[in-house]
């Protein structure tokens, strides 16, 4: 009997060591991973503050000496017209296109989640259905539509279009309005709350955390914006940073220094959003299942 | 007789009564005010997708360039899916487009796979590392973009440089037809962490009482993985392959950056999206762009299509799971 008892024991023992061995190799493979994706961005800030003659050094040099703080100066100075400009530009963008986000597609994913209208199903279907359409579909009449409309060289066609609710979003926020429960709707009519009273009072503070998320997606994407603005965008002033920074690769292409500056100054705020709210982004990948 | 009348007084009651007409009217306004908040959403879907999407198509049988119009019949068409090569581009960049996808797909979704199930295996430290390895697909592709051409660089570069490490010789990469490709592949599994995290939510989705009651059947690690792990995440594994396929066929700004618009060396780099660019921004043929627009579009929902099809075989769906990604 206590021969079984310590059979036991050992057994339990072995367990406990072979999943330790287990979780170690999981954390070395993981570690690994995780150094192999960050060299990259290590390598970008390494090189952007390096001097010229160390950029060009092979073996490559990983810590600059010195540090040369000044490229940052150079780097956002190289432009013809001021860099401030570009970010400006970048800003106005973005924000404009969340709030066009927002706004109609919380309104947008409110009828689909709470109310009952004839068609809506076949309406929902044809929302997500419409997430599978390649847009370069309809990026030539839409360019004739909005040069028709004297709108080249404006940031109108990149924002107004967000007016108008978009399928992924949609989805995102009904997904979200679906798990508040219902009780609390019939709560708000029998105290006399209409559709938009609902709305309002009742939907709109309960989703806080789900427009977070909109919010921070649709600026993300805003900022990565690239195709758009270098169809509708071609002078200077109106740039994006996105497409400053493609101008400045056609032309210095090998001022390596200066293209990790712009390239690390251009990823800042997504990347900074990511930090900040990290938690509501995983969670809305979560619900929707698609990249961010 | 007498039933049937009462039955017909009381329907005239009920219709009478107002408490019926006020019911009546209190829906019928709601499903007023339904409709009047998707109308954002019809109006731009109309004015925005499905008004473009039919004159694309009527433009495709066209030659255009903003000023003059001529009606060419399907000529644009003939002229695209000619198997003359030296009158189309289109195979070059078909081929082009479907190597990177067909290589890129595989290599993201099996790295951000293997991430993930190690991540689900009770480890500590999960989030830290969720965040490291979701970091690459955060950052604008402008960005991504300037910072891979610096790491590809053949003389400089530190990939080149971490080949020499273990004696091989680097290639030209961006600058040699043959590697270009390839470099463009290599740089989107760096950006795999985006799948890792959908994995990761099914992963997390499958009831663990599943395996506790495999293990009491006396299945193995490698039987528990096969029989539950991979039936219970094929429904994440078919989104992520729909959807992979979907944005990876439009890459574009990777390649324009890198390649300055060029798609180059030879034509090696031309993906679709690139050269619908190149046709209809750069050379005015929005007719033929157009055309181009449809065959592409045509190709991708074929193979959504396609792979939706095919899911019923692959895709193992329980109804109690179902609603899972909700």
């Amino acid at each position: 009997m206590s021969g079984a008892a310590i059979g036991i024991g050992t057994a339990r023992a072995s367990v406990k060591r072979s999943q330790r061995a287990q979780s170690i190799l999981i954390h070395t493979v993981l570690i690994a991973g995780g150094i192999i994706v960050m060299i990259p961005l290590a390598w970008m800030l390494s090189t952007s503050l390096k001097p010229p003659h160390q950029i060009t050094k092979f073996p490559p040099i990983w810590i600059p000496d010195p540090f040369v703080w000044s490229n940052y100066y150079r780097a956002v100075t190289i432009f013809p017209v001021s860099f401030v400009v570009f970010v400006r530009n970048s800003m106005y963008m973005s924000l404009m296109i969340t709030l066009g986000t927002v706004l109609s597609n919380a309104i947008v994913a409110f009828a689909f989640a709470r109310l009952t209208f004839r068609g809506s199903r076949v309406l929902f279907i044809i929302v997500l259905s419409t997430m599978m359409l390649p847009q370069q579909v309809t990026m030539i009449p839409l360019f004739i539509l909005f040069s028709k409309f004297g709108w080249i060289n404006t940031y109108n066609p990149l924002i107004v279009p967000h007016f108008f609710a978009n399928a992924y979003f949609v989805f995102l926020l009904r997904q979200f309005y679906t798990t508040i429960p219902r009780e609390l709707d019939d709560a708000a009519r029998i105290d006399g709350c209409g559709v938009i009273g609902l709305f309002i009072r009742i939907l709109l503070p309960l989703s806080k955390p789900a427009l977070g998320i909109t919010a921070i997606f649709a600026f993300s994407w805003a900022w990565n914006e690239f195709l758009g603005p270098l169809i509708y965008l071609s002078r200077m002033e109106t740039f994006p940073l996105a497409i400053a920074l493609s101008f400045l690769r056609a032309a210095h292409g090998v001022l390596w220094s200066e293209l990790m500056v712009v390239s690390f100054i251009a990823m800042l705020p997504p990347v900074l959003l990511f930090f900040v709210a990290q938690k509501h982004y995983i969670q809305g990948i979560v619900i929707t299942g698609v990249k961010g | 007789m007498s039933a049937q009348a009462q039955s017909g007084q009381t329907a005239l009651a009920r219709i009478l009564s107002s408490k019926f007409w006020s019911r009546r009217t209190l829906r019928q306004r709601e499903e007023l005010i339904a409709y009047l908040l998707v109308s954002p959403w019809v109006i731009g879907f109309l004015v925005f997708i499905v008004g473009p999407m039919l004159t694309s198509l009527g433009l495709s049988f066209t030659e255009t360039d903003l000023f003059t119009l001529e009606f060419v019949g399907i000529e644009n068409y003939t002229k695209l899916l000619s198997f003359d090569t030296t009158r189309t581009l289109f195979w070059t960049t078909l081929y082009n487009t479907a190597y990177y996808v067909f290589l890129s797909i595989p290599l993201t979704i099996g790295v951000g796979f293997f991430i993930a199930v190690l991540l689900n295996q009770n480890i500590s430290g999960q989030p830290t590392y969720r965040i490291v390895y979701y970091l690459p697909a955060v950052i604008p592709g402008i960005a991504t973009s300037l910072l891979w051409l610096w790491l590809f660089q053949p003389e400089f570069g530190l990939i080149n440089w971490a080949l020499s490490l273990v004696g091989i010789e680097g290639p030209r990469w961006l600058f040699d037809r043959s590697t270009a490709k390839m470099a463009l592949v290599l740089m989107s599994v760096w950006g795999a962490g985006s799948n890792m995290l959908i994995f990761l939510a099914g992963l997390q989705g499958i009831p663990t009482e599943l395996y506790e009651a495999a293990t009491i059947d006396g299945a193995g690690i490698w039987r528990r993985f096969r029989n539950i792990t991979i039936p219970m995440i094929s429904p994440t594994l078919f989104f992520v392959v729909v959807t992979q396929i979907i944005w990876s066929s439009q890459v574009f700004t990777n390649v324009y950056v890198m390649t300055e618009g060029k798609g180059g060396p030879a034509n090696a780099t031309l993906m679709m999206v690139l050269y619908l660019y190149q046709v209809a921004f750069r050379q005015y043929r929005m007719g033929y762009a157009s055309a181009y627009a449809w065959i592409f579009f045509l190709i991708l929902l074929t193979f959504t299509l396609l792979l939706f099809r095919s899911s019923k075989a692959w895709v193992y769906y329980e109804t109690e799971i179902g609603g899972q990604r909700s």
